[in-house]
């Protein structure tokens, strides 16, 4: 478990912008009559979009838009580690140091994060753009050592090329994410695919048959 | 090796048209129709002589869990729930069928929907897949506007299929747990009975089943269980995307045949062990939890659950974890401990307190801080955690330990005896 507790700094007030009021409609939309709590971990995603963490009065309108308890979207807030329950950076970074990607270098990954945002993580760059952060596996590890920035993945990454792609983001570019090595695609191996390559995937050649031929 | 023809998931790598209609060059939506008119029986039928057995860690076979389902709908509808909360340390297969081939994922909703007599599936994306649940959504839609779901669906069976997606917590791919968090709530697994096809969601009967697992339904149906029967070895049928990462030249996603040996997949796709096949040292052959091989091991084993349960560790999501001999084991397999303490539910006191005190104690056998009678009680400790909890998490803690202990103690004690030595 990690434990997670509420901001002892919190703003006045929480309001859903109109844009993202729509955004929870859509949601509560999904579910049977009655089961709108099903939206809630939505509903705080989305605040945080807006807001960048979430706060405690945005648990409260999240409860009474869900006439949920307040004490539920607590438990909800602190339990999922996505939920940001303190200010973060402009942009989020976040590290994944689980066992694939540390036997591939994340360690160097970190520490081109401690000297390009700051020596600690969850502490705000002093030019208050990035803010770093160790995450559990997030399920790139064909794609060893990578990071997440908002909401993309950069993989295939090393010290240097990290160090690259912080200068870029602190320069106000937004870097092409996938891998930024190799020259992959996606998961491929490098130096191109070894397998998928018969024209015919292509055209349904093979796949295209009669419901039951073969049965 | 596999050939292409055989493959199905024929845009794996996104290098395809990831739209609708290049799904359907590629073959998706044909004929789903009368897939459906063979009626529920001969598709229950059908995937159970496939022999899929589930893609996302426990094998269980896929065809037996869609009849499970009751009978009838009574008052309480049935649903379909789809586990794409992967978060398995080593895993990331699911990750390219959202994000590269998803109609095969959306088809074989639809199938297993009408075949556990459900109208409703909600698909549960992991929440740090953010680009990989728009995706998702990008195909939803243009199934709804091509009517090839929604209620009014030329395939003539009322069809819902919602994205939902949860906020981080490894522990949600535990299917009830996924269901307690698909309800809104903290996910914390619930003990079983009742399970889930008797009431799941909402108290409604569920199936949960892996997104591979349903996404090659369709193309199973259509080729014919004689197919994919004939694919891999008895019980350990068909194709499998592996996921091969770590000390290997070119990590890569691959499909291949199940029993595959696990050295040809390393080199044939892989492009071989960093330094060579001598270089290697141990290997997880299916995700963070299974336990580690040694090399021995590795050099004939095959990847398949069988072949892999018999030398104590399993094939688990397939996730291929290559350590070379620069690895240092310990802090390897103490670095999932870690992951494991972060990732407990804190519902059951074995689980919640043991993997701490796991991680802690291989935090000191890292450094040799410790002594050999402790490997013991380690070992104890694993024993108690496992099987005492109300789902696998604490199994999955305690498995990767007793593999390191199993195969690799001679390298824990002589950590011990170096460190004593340079005390003195």
């Amino acid at each position: 478990m990690s434990l997670r507790r509420l901001s002892p700094h919190q703003p006045e007030r929480f309001a859903f912008s109109a844009q993202s009021k729509t955004e929870v409609d859509k949601w509560i939309a999904k579910f049977p009559e009655g089961r709108q709590a099903s939206a809630v971990i939505a509903a705080l995603w989305i605040g945080q979009e807006q807001e960048g963490w979430v706060t405690k009065p945005m648990i409260e309108e999240v409860a009474r838009l869900l006439s949920m308890p307040y004490i539920r979207v607590l438990e909800v807030a602190t339990f999922y580690t996505m939920f940001n329950l303190e200010p973060v950076g402009d942009h989020l970074v976040q590290v994944c140091t689980t066992t694939p990607c540390w036997l591939r270098g994340s360690d160097d990954v970190v520490a081109a994060c401690k000297k390009h945002i700051a020596p600690t993580p969850h502490t705000v760059s002093a030019d208050g753009k990035f803010s770093w952060m160790e995450v559990e596996c997030l399920g790139a590890c064909v794609n060893a050592p990578m990071l997440q920035i908002g909401k993309d993945f950069y993989e295939d990454l090393d010290g240097p090329t990290t160090e690259k792609l912080l200068e870029a983001f602190r320069r106000g570019e937004t870097p092409k994410p996938g891998p930024q090595n190799y020259g992959r695609v996606s998961s491929e191996p490098a130096g191109g695919a070894l397998t998928l390559k018969d024209p015919q995937l292509y055209n349904g050649g093979y796949s295209k048959k009669t419901p039951g031929a073969e049965s | 090796m596999l050939s292409d023809k055989d493959r199905i998931f024929t845009n794996l790598y996104g290098f395809d048209d990831l739209s609708l209609k290049g799904a359907m060059a590629r073959g998706a939506w044909d004929g789903t129709k009368q897939i459906l008119e063979r009626g529920i029986d001969a598709i229950i039928d059908e995937m159970k002589k496939s022999g899929l057995r589930g893609r996302g860690g426990a094998g269980f076979p896929t065809g037996l869990k869609w009849s499970f389902m009751p009978k009838e709908v009574k008052e309480r509808p049935h649903y379909l729930v789809v586990n794409a909360d992967e978060s398995e340390p080593g895993t990331c297969k699911d990750r390219d069928i959202l994000r590269n081939d998803p109609h095969t994922l959306i088809e074989g909703c639809l199938i297993a929907s009408f075949a556990m007599r459900a109208h409703v599936c909600y698909v549960y994306v992991r929440g740090e897949f953010i680009r990989e649940r728009e995706a998702l959504q990008r195909a939803i839609d243009e199934a709804y506007a091509a009517k090839l779901v929604g209620k009014d669906n030329i395939h003539g069976y009322p069809f819902d299929i919602y994205m939902h997606h949860g906020a981080g917590a490894y522990i949600c791919g535990e299917e009830t747990a996924l269901l307690e968090s698909l309800e809104g709530k903290k996910g914390q697994p619930r003990l079983k009975p009742p399970f889930p096809a008797n009431s799941g969601v909402w108290g409604c009967p569920t199936t949960v089943n892996n997104v591979e697992s349903i996404a090659v339904a369709p193309t199973i149906l259509r080729r014919g269980a004689g197919w994919f029967a004939g694919i891999g070895r008895p019980n350990n049928t068909g194709t499998k995307v592996f996921c091969i990462s770590g000390h290997v030249n070119k990590p890569c996603n691959v499909e291949e045949e199940m029993g595959i040996p696990l050295r040809e997949l390393i080199e044939k796709h892989a492009g071989g062990v960093r330094g060579g096949w001598d270089n290697l040292l141990a290997i997880i052959p299916g995700g963070a939890s299974v336990p580690l091989i040694p090399k021995s091991i590795c050099d004939d084993v095959l990847m398949d659950f069988d072949s892999l349960k018999n030398v104590q560790s399993g094939l688990g999501t397939a996730a291929v974890i290559v350590m070379d001999k620069s690895t240092d084991i310990v802090k390897a397999i103490t670095r999932l401990a870690y992951f494991y303490k972060h990732e407990s539910c804190g519902q059951c006191t074995p689980c919640r307190e043991g993997t701490g005190w796991m991680w802690r104690v291989m935090k000191r056998m890292t450094v040799g801080d410790s002594n050999p009678a402790e490997i013991d009680l380690l070992q104890e400790v694993t024993k108690e955690v496992e099987g005492h909890t109300i789902c696998a998490l604490g199994d999955a803690a305690a498995w990767p330990i007793q593999g390191l202990i199993r195969h690799f103690r001679p390298e824990l004690e002589r950590r011990m005896a170096a460190r004593k030595v340079a005390a003195e």
